[in-house]
């Protein structure tokens, strides 16, 4: 990591050395990645396939894009509990423009990220300029998105979208799944703006000291309504993959997912309060969750206590997370 | 009665006290001096238990003591006031002073009753009137580390350390705080004072102890002791002149603002100033005389019923400071880790945060080698001392923080800079220094509005000084008339008028 690495906490100078990698926000996500796949890797044989870690990552694509946005949300001192039902609508819309209403399925698909845009920026909106806690707005707006998914396709999947949509779900290039390939794409472009482009800087300064920052005339409810834009867009692009993978709009999908997501920048590193995190961490974050649950599935264990134990690892993630600094 | 002998402390490989001193004696008022940085601070956690010493020993009535945590240190008579208090802002006075041993009645339900009883009997006992049943956030400051003093003597406490209290009181509640000081000292409570004015030492102290980098300088009765010679001791160096020399007043200067009025709430006062290209505008009053809300308010960052700002002549309408930045104005406020600085950044991210347009790549992206660049130039220009760029802020002193703030303003084209007491809690060197990058600024054209509580700084910085009481200005003086007897006179008997 290059020393201008905009963590939220300035970094010392310095080569690449044990000591500084130990120091870096990563080092923590990173050892919990190797134990865990390690343990995963001794109980089952299959782990380490080529497959298995591409059927991994595939899984994690969803979660993982949602966490995206989570993360810029996040780092800016907010929250953001729509992403599930967000995703779940505009799934939902896609499907139906394109079954129900006989829209061409790529312009259905661009509306559905124009309408998760718009979704957030509404919630940036009410947070910046209604100043009123995200957790509220966002907590309202996941009811609302909620329902309106269940209103406008009646409470049923809609299926019978044409057969090439489950390209964005399945498909692959190569031998890498196309989920991946817009995963790892969507994670590139906001490691980009985080740490190359002032907008990143100002996400990271608003966190960091919001009144500070204000002063000094970082425009921070601009910056607030872009974060939960980005955050709306990405929970589009996961609709997009949502709708591939099951081939139907599911007004029921996702439900939770934001729990995940927000576990996924958590585990990666990034301060729940803000300020500090780094977009790769999310990532790291996002695989391990992704593991933890392909591995005990792969263990045969018990769906409700795979629950629990994920619960368990959360705790202790973050409980050795603070002792470690 | 206390005892802190050759008291040594390491962070790592670096030393930051190398043996220091303290012995303070039943029923006096020791002051402790010294530059920032000089180490008050990390003896003082020392002493009650925050940090650990590598080295040297604490006594108390001559038996030596270890704390290894704050609670032992509390239970062992020592308490202490921080700078930033440590009361719940919507508890009152006694839920603050009971708070986590509050007293129980029979079922375990708590015994308001009696903690009421006990509280009004310590505060008769400092000789303070703080009212018991109203939230904190409601108490003056004074009165808010009243109840602070009160909660450390609601523990027994007999080793009383005061850090830097007077920094954000007006005189009178100086006054009272003194007052019950030497009430305190009277009981026979030792008490540990530590304040950056010295005519504050003169006042009530009794002996003081002094350091410097780190050292300990020496221990005397303050009558062995004059102001030079205290400034000596804390500085090693004498300084003869804080403030650069001011330049012949030009009336003709074209104005850089131009408040035509503003009034901060209905029926409260109505105000105009205007600020002279190449001039220091001081704004002097009392705390809570409306200053720091009056630049707020101009800037659209607080509220105002009426304002009418001209920038350059033209009218102009700010809904917050990003507006200000893009006329040229910049904001420097008066609590730097709260409002100025975000303390988990480097020096670099702190200096560029609001000035990338300065470099940019391809239009959306950071200039990284530009931004390392200009920050370098910048910090050289206003001579910060630290490792490099890309070291927190939260490891400088106020001093350089107060730096890095200047510098973000600096590495702008700005017209008009607003300091907000610019050199609160900042040792002497550094304050010099800070004046002299004031007055370059202005004899480059800038302009400047400098609020601050410090009289002498009002005195020998300000051009014109703008005096405020209760919300308004009540007069602006200039020339000769810039003195403390006619500013204290506006500031506490000006005629203030309101209008609905």
């Amino acid at each position: 990591m290059s020393h201008e690495e905009n963590t939220g906490a300035a970094g010392k100078s310095g080569g690449f050395t044990l000591g500084r990698l130990l120091h870096s926000p990563l080092a923590l996500p990173l050892i919990g990645l190797i134990v865990v796949s390690v343990l995963m890797g001794l109980a089952s044989d299959n782990f380490f396939s080529l497959n298995n870690i591409l059927n991994v990552l595939r899984q994690v694509s969803i979660v993982g894009i949602l966490a995206v946005g989570m993360t810029f949300v996040i780092l800016t001192g907010g929250i953001d509990l729509s992403v599930g039902a967000v995703m779940a609508l505009v799934g939902t819309i896609i499907a139906g423009l394109i079954v129900n209403s006989g829209i061409p399925a790529p312009l259905a698909m661009l509306a559905g990220l124009v309408l998760g845009t718009v979704i957030g920026l509404a919630n940036g909106a009410l947070v910046a300029w209604g100043r009123m806690p995200a957790i509220i707005v966002t907590l309202a707006t996941m009811g609302m998105a909620r329902g309106l998914a269940l209103i406008y396709s009646g409470g049923y999947p809609i299926s019978g979208l044409p057969s090439w949509i489950s390209w964005f779900g399945v498909g692959r290039i190569g031998v890498v799944p196309v989920p991946v390939i817009i995963m790892l794409v969507i994670y590139a472009i906001a490691w980009v703006l985080l740490q190359r482009t002032p907008f990143g800087r100002h996400v990271y300064a608003l966190g960091g000291n919001e009144t500070a920052a204000k002063l000094s005339g970082v425009k921070t409810q601009r910056v607030k309504l872009v974060v939960f834009g980005i955050s709306g867009l990405t929970s589009a692009f996961a609709a997009v993959i949502l709708t591939g993978r099951l081939m139907s709009g599911q007004p029921n999908a996702g439900v939770g997912f934001e729990l995940d997501a927000i576990a996924a920048v958590v585990l990666g590193g990034t301060a729940i309060a803000g300020g500090r995190g780094l977009i790769l961490g999310t990532l790291i974050g996002a695989v391990l969750l992704g593991i933890l649950n392909n591995g005990l599935n792969l263990m045969g264990i018990n769906p409700y206590l795979q629950d629990v134990i994920k619960g368990a690892i959360i705790l202790l993630a973050i409980y050795i997370g603070r002792e470690w600094r | 009665m206390l005892e802190l002998n050759g008291i040594r402390k390491s962070f790592g490989k670096i030393e930051v006290l190398h043996g220091v001193d303290l012995e303070v004696r039943a029923g006096e008022v020791h002051a402790l001096l010294g530059e920032n940085g000089a180490g008050k601070s990390t003896l003082m956690k020392i002493l009650c238990g925050i940090l650990q010493p590598s080295a040297g020993t604490i006594r108390i009535d001559g038996t030596e003591r270890h704390f290894a945590d704050y609670d032992q240190a509390i239970a062992a008579g020592i308490g202490i006031v921080f700078q930033e208090f440590s009361l719940i802002p919507h508890l009152d006075a006694v839920e603050n002073m009971f708070l986590a041993r509050e007293m129980r009645g029979p079922l375990g339900l708590l015994n308001r009753k009696a903690m009421r009883a006990r509280a009004g009997q310590i505060m008769r006992q400092l000789a303070v009137d703080v009212p018991l049943d109203v939230p904190i956030n409601r108490l003056s400051v004074a009165e808010q580390q009243f109840v602070e003093i009160a909660k450390a003597l609601s523990l027994e406490a007999r080793i009383l350390v005061l850090d830097e209290p007077t920094a954000t009181l007006t005189p009178s509640e100086v006054e009272h705080l003194f007052k019950v000081m030497r009430e305190l000292r009277r009981q026979g409570v030792a008490i540990v004072f530590i304040s950056h004015h010295l005519e504050e030492i003169f006042e009530i102290c009794d002996r003081i102890t002094v350091l410097r980098d780190g050292d300990f300088v020496g221990s005397c009765a303050v009558s062995e002791v004059d102001n030079d010679r205290l400034v000596e001791m804390m500085v090693g160096r004498r300084i003869e002149n804080n403030f650069p020399p001011k330049p012949a007043p030009d009336p003709a200067a074209p104005l850089a603002i131009e408040v035509e009025e503003v009034q901060l709430k209905r029926g409260g006062p109505v105000s105009r100033f205007a600020l002279r290209k190449g001039e220091i505008l001081g704004f002097a009053g009392l705390v809570g005389s409306g200053r720091t809300e009056t630049v707020l308010a101009m800037l659209g960052a607080g509220p105002a019923t009426r304002c009418k700002v001209k920038v350059d002549g033209v009218e102009t309408r700010f809904a917050g400071p990003d507006e200000g930045l893009a006329h040229g104005i910049g904001l420097l406020p008066e609590s730097r880790k709260e409002q100025g600085l975000i303390t988990s950044f480097s020096i670099l991210q702190n200096v560029s945060l609001n000035n990338y347009g300065k470099y940019r790549k391809g239009h959306w992206f950071i200039d990284l080698k530009k931004e390392l660049d200009c920050t370098r130039t910048a910090m050289g220009q206003v001579r910060v001392k630290a490792q490099g760029p890309h070291a927190r802020v939260d490891t400088l002193s106020g001093g350089n923080q107060q730096k890095v703030v200047i510098a973000r303003w600096l590495n702008h084209d700005m017209q008009v800079l607003i300091f907000d007491e610019p050199t609160r809690g900042i040792d002497v060197g550094a304050k010099a220094e800070i004046y002299a990058l004031m007055r370059a600024f202005t004899e480059k054209g800038g302009a400047i509005i400098m609020i601050s509580s410090e009289l002498p700084e009002v005195i020998g910085m300000s051009d014109r000084v703008c005096v405020f009481r209760s919300g308004g200005i009540v007069a602006t003086v200039e020339g000769d008339a810039i003195n403390s007897e006619t500013i204290m006179t506006h500031a506490t008997t000006g005629r203030v008028e309101h209008v609905a």
